[in-house]
């Protein structure tokens, strides 16, 4: 056995290694840069002129979701059984409307259930552009302070809100 | 009824699988001629069984038989009948179904024509492919039962997917499913090679045709895919480097290799081998692909459903039988030695360059796309996309491009330097003035469109060198020559499309209202109107665009925007007006504001059908080489006549 004919097999094995590796972790989770930053600051109205206007002050004070949604957006009403769960249950969720208009964003609300204390009308995708959103759905965890300490990309489910989100906010279930 | 039996068909085609592995194995140890044989007429009831729970999963479909978990998922009471029977493998349990029934389909042709093989050889090749067999036998009904049964009933289907419900996707699967699997016959065939240590030529006329089969029906794959992405995925790209296109990617570079390799083998018995390797990895990266695509180890646009479980059993799998293999050649390998030597400046020289360049592509390409997952390892996230590809791949390509003209011009044994300098003069002089071919036809130039053109014109034109002595010589063109000059020709049809495509495409995204117009590459868009439409399974949106270039019209266009009812999902089919020099190309966006107006985006792709033209060219040019006389003839028992100029 000639020592160069071993080196197809042992690329394979790690290979092998490599991708079994891979196997356990979740390629969807991509790290925020803003993690452990305070969130981008904005003012927009809420949706409708319901209020006229809300900066990133408004979302201090307590933990809370902000969860960037749309009417057009599917996996937005995969999650939202879920959001409607959460908000019954007393977790604070202000949603952003991402690149929507008023009148669709209020219908699709009035259809689905409204989850969020408040609702901002984020209509151009500024706020979006600045906290990094990558496509709706996505959800940030905002500590009291106003820190970004999470992020979720995509719905976010029961694995998610139970492993990742509710420790988060000190949340026992 | 009819899913049950498709189970129990399954069920019984794993023991017989298993048999198909015992018995030759066993017979070939023991010099028993009839286990040995048993190996074949096992493959064949194999065949039927999987072809039987096809047929049944096929039948579940038709007929709309949504107590049927997978029918349920992937199939609507209103998809036209053409999609719910390709419906089938719309999914991953079909898919694997699908997989499975090409496996069976190879291992079948392969006993049928090989009827005349050596017993040993033929009883471990259909071993080798029984083994392929009772592993996704038991991956089908392990973890991705295809038949497995939903109570109560669904009252209706979620229908198929609206991406996959295209006539380009309709086709696609099977074509890649048949280059995947078919590398799987060049695999038994070295194993076999590898276990009697016979590596002669009549082995080399049994694995040829075979592999460049197998090649030919990846290509047209890969180029089908490419063909749906452009059109069905709405935004104008035709290859994304994509993970899922990687992985079919991969193995077409490593069989382009390998059938090049076979042809160094078979004429001048050297590289045993490397050209054994090469089999072995072909296949290897199929499976790798099947991994990539159904594990869910990595994210792609083209987000298959995946399951962990699924990413391990084939893990496991690939470990067993890419492990068992390249192992064996570790060990029975160096044993298969060179007949001769490797003299510089001769086609056998060329064709190991041409190895070269094609393995280290596949490296390049399986390493920009498995990188992802190894700094995963490390806990270090990155990304890795069109701009690696992009600068790496063309390394790769231009000397492969510059050396393939050589193909036919640089004789076995020994070239003639002043013999080929003299026939390449002409293509040499064309090539030269093609570097005026970008400023002829798009006015201006780029060092990419410069290159590319050069090379397109000189690939195309010293591959016409050979067929047009042989017809002024009026002597005929073998088959294998022919088939080397298409897929050669396909080659730089191919790379004058990527130059023109890459370097002069332009896009806009428009906002128009009815009755406005917007201009793009010379050519005068209108929105005429947006008018409701209504299909079988959805409704949409109909724009009705028209095309004209100095008031002259050239196109209607009606670009549509679906919505499908079952899945919510909405779904752009995009129209393209199309000839060899040019595409337009128009995607409807969204209806903005409330005066009527909408979003468009439109293309102007100079030589997009270049690009799949090339392929089809490759496609055709294999298919010529596969049933080249003296393979015919080899099938039939004939002594070969060796002809020194084939290829």
């Amino acid at each position: 056995m000639k020592a160069r004919y071993l080196v197809p097999v042992a690329i394979l094995a790690a290979l092998l290694v490599f991708l079994g590796i891979g196997l356990s972790r979740d390629p969807r989770e991509i790290p925020s840069p803003l993690i452990g930053k305070p969130a981008p600051s904005f003012t927009l109205p809420g949706l409708n002129g319901q209020p006229p206007q809300m900066t990133e002050q408004n979302l201090h004070g307590r933990p809370l979701l902000v969860n960037f949604f749309a009417s057009w957006c599917q996996g937005c009403q995969v999650e939202h059984p879920l959001l409607l769960q959460l908000s019954q249950q007393g977790v604070e969720i202000v949603g952003m409307d991402y690149k929507d208009t008023d009148a669709d964003g209020a219908a699709w609300l009035a259809r689905h259930g409204n989850p969020y204390r408040a609702v901002i009308a984020d209509a151009k995708g500024s706020a979006g552009l600045d906290w990094g959103v990558y496509g709706v759905p996505e959800t940030y965890v905002l500590d009291a302070s106003g820190t970004i300490v999470f992020k979720q990309i995509g719905p976010v489910t029961e694995e998610v809100w139970r492993d990742k989100i509710a420790p988060l906010l000190g949340v026992r279930r | 009824m009819i899913p049950e039996l498709g189970h129990y068909a399954l069920i019984l085609a794993l023991g017989v699988a298993m048999l198909q592995v015992i018995l030759p194995i066993y017979g070939w140890r023991s010099r028993d001629a009839a286990a040995l044989a048993a190996g074949p007429t096992a493959a064949l009831t194999q065949g039927a069984l999987v072809a039987l729970a096809y047929f049944c999963l096929t039948w579940s479909f038709v007929h709309n038989d949504f107590s049927v978990l997978y029918v349920a998922s992937n199939s609507h009471s209103e998809l036209p009948l053409m999609y719910r029977i390709t419906a089938v493998w719309g999914a991953h349990e079909g898919s694997i179904l699908l997989w499975l029934l090409m496996l069976s389909g190879w291992s079948c042709a392969v006993v049928l024509a090989g009827r005349r093989l050596p017993a040993d050889i033929l009883g471990l090749v259909s071993a080798v492919l029984g083994l392929i067999g009772v592993g996704f036998l038991l991956f089908l009904l392990i973890t991705s039962n295809p038949f497995a049964r939903l109570v109560p009933a669904a009252a209706e289907g979620r229908d198929l997917n609206p991406l996959l419900q295209d006539p380009g996707m309709a086709i696609h699967p099977p074509m890649l499913y048949m280059g995947y699997v078919g590398f799987s016959v060049a695999f038994a065939f070295s194993i076999a090679a590898l276990l009697t240590g016979r590596l002669d030529s009549a082995w080399m006329r049994w694995t040829r045709p075979w592999t460049t089969l197998a090649w030919t029906f990846l290509t047209m794959g890969i180029t089908l895919g490419s063909w749906w992405a452009y059109n069905e995925l709405g935004w104008g790209g035709w290859w994304f480097w994509d993970p899922v296109e990687n992985a079919s990617f991969m193995p077409w570079l490593v069989g382009t290799a390998l059938i090049h390799s076979l042809a160094v083998t078979e004429k001048r018995g050297l590289l045993k081998s490397w050209t054994v390797l090469l089999a072995i990895l072909a296949f290897a990266l199929s499976l790798l692909g099947t991994f990539l695509v159904r594990s869910g180890v990595l994210v792609s646009v083209h987000a298959f459903a995946s399951d962990p479980a699924r990413g391990i059993f084939i893990l496991a799998f690939l470990a067993i039988m890419v492990g068992g293999a390249l192992g064996l050649y570790a060990w029975r390998g160096p044993k298969l030695v060179a007949e001769g030597e490797l003299p510089f400046w001769s086609r056998e020289f060329l064709l190991l360059l041409n190895n070269i360049f094609l393995v280290v592509a596949a490296a390049a390409v399986l390493a920009g796309t498995l990188s992802p997952i190894i700094a995963e390892s490390f806990n270090y996230k990155m990304s890795v996309g069109p701009p690696f590809f992009g600068t790496v791949f063309p390394m790769f390509v231009v000397p492969l491009l510059a050396l393939v003209a050589f193909a036919s011009v640089i004789s076995w044994k020994r070239g003639r330097w002043d013999e080929a300098a003299r026939r390449m003069r002409i293509p040499a002089f064309n090539a030269v003035l093609a570097l005026a071919l970008p400023w002829l036809l798009e006015h201006r130039g780029t060092i990419v469109a410069c290159a590319g053109a050069t090379l397109a014109v000189w690939v195309i034109g010293a591959t016409l060198v050979e067929p047009i002595r042989r017809i002024r010589a009026k002597a005929g063109i073998p088959r294998a020559i022919a088939g080397m000059t298409l897929a050669h020709l396909g080659l730089g049809v191919w790379a004058l499309g990527v130059a023109f495509v890459s370097s002069f495409s332009v896009e806009r995204d428009v906002r128009l209202a009815k009755g406005a117009s917007a201009s793009l590459g010379g050519y005068e868009f209108t929105l005429n109107d947006v008018q409701r439409e209504s299909g079988p399974n959805y409704d949409g949106d109909r724009g009705s665009v028209s095309v004209r270039r100095n008031g002259a019209s050239i196109a209607e266009l009606a670009p549509e925007k679906r919505l499908y009812h079952s899945q919510g999902q909405v779904q752009t089919e995009s129209a393209v007006d199309h000839n060899l020099r040019r595409d337009l190309y128009v995607s409807l966006g969204e209806a903005v504001g409330d005066q009527g107006e909408w979003t468009l985006r439109l293309y102007y792709k100079p030589m997009m059908r270049m690009v799949w033209l090339g392929g089809v060219l490759m496609f055709l040019g294999g298919l010529l080489a596969a049933t080249d006389r003296r393979y015919r003839l080899a099938a039939a028992r004939h002594p070969a006549p060796a002809d020194a100029l084939t290829a």
